[in-house]
């Protein structure tokens, strides 16, 4: 009897067959979450007692910082991959992943200039884990212009693999820097397995059904997109293969 | 039903308007994207089929 094993899913086929069948339940779950977890936070959670309604931006600060971080990290794992085992959809899935890593990344930015200024009073300030999330969105916009300067996708295949293992120092640092340096503006986790360093209960039961949401869209996201990667990349092979014939 | 935000109304609303625009154009280019690249892949298809 065969076994199923993950690396199936470096054919192809079997992975556009796969992703097709399971994409409509990652759409749902995530639309679900993220209007039943944004709802909640906006609409029935109540201001904090130093920062007011400018809380209700954790629930979109947290989870896209997160994402920023995570989704560099698979990368650099379908990088590996790439790298060890020469699978191009694993290669394609990376690829597919760091334009939601630029928006997840850009969200975070955003959100935490906005939500600074009334509690920082500024909108920006070179705290270790601000900058070095800018680095990590520099990174990404580096990643994506790499792939696209180079016409070999093998060649591009492996040079942004290579970039990534590069960028991986500074998403690791986006996430501990506040531990390294222990200075900055910015606060510790506020997710934690310690209890006492997590958020109060009637913030974090909403802020996780809004990091559920925003796990499933990337799911959803990147599995769709890998599979426009894969077709893409049938299409220039083809077209690669006619103008040889010709 | 529209809570009382007080002062910070506009910092919340515009970090909620600026991540769903964000969002909700990420999703419609991957969509546009993916339809775009499959009709071709169907018409190369179609194409090679009639070449045989």
């Amino acid at each position: 009897m065969g076994s199923m094993s993950l690396w199936e899913y470096a054919n192809p086929k079997k992975f556009l067959t796969t992703s097709e069948r399971i994409l409509p339940f990652f759409w749902a779950a995530a639309a679900v979450c993220l209007v039943v977890g944004l709802i909640w936070g906006f609409f029935f959670t109540p201001d904090d007692f130093r920062q007011g309604s400018t809380v209700k931006i954790i629930y979109l600060h947290v989870p896209s910082a997160m994402m920023a971080i995570n989704i560099w990290v698979m990368m650099l794992v379908t990088s590996l991959i790439w790298i060890v085992r020469r699978h191009h959809v694993s290669a394609l899935a990376a690829r597919a992943a760091a334009p939601i890593g630029i928006v997840m990344t850009l969200i975070a930015l955003a959100t935490g200039a906005i939500w600074g200024q009334p509690m920082w009073g500024t909108w920006w300030a070179w705290d270790p884990r601000l900058t070095s999330f800018l680095i990590l969105f520099l990174f990404y916009l580096g990643y994506v212009a790499l792939w696209e300067a180079i016409e070999n996708p093998d060649t591009a295949a492996d040079l942004t693999s290579v970039l990534c293992l590069v960028g991986s120092v500074f998403a690791i640092l986006s996430r501990y820097a506040v531990l390294f340096w222990n200075q900055g503006l910015h606060q510790g986790a506020s997710l934690s397995l310690d209890k006492e360093e997590n958020v109060a209960d009637v913030f974090y039961y909403p802020l996780l059904v809004c990091i559920a949401g925003f796990v499933f869209l990337f799911i959803a996201l990147v599995l769709y997109r890998t599979g426009t990667e894969i077709r893409a990349r049938r299409i220039r092979a083809l077209a690669t293969r006619t103008r040889a014939q010709a | 039903m529209m809570p009382d935000l007080g002062k910070y109304a506009d910092a919340v609303l515009s970090a909620y308007a600026a991540s769903i625009v964000l969002l909700v154009v990420l999703v419609v280019m991957t969509v546009l994207r993916g339809r775009k690249v499959r009709a071709e892949m169907a018409r190369i298809e179609e194409q090679r089929s009639k070449n045989g």
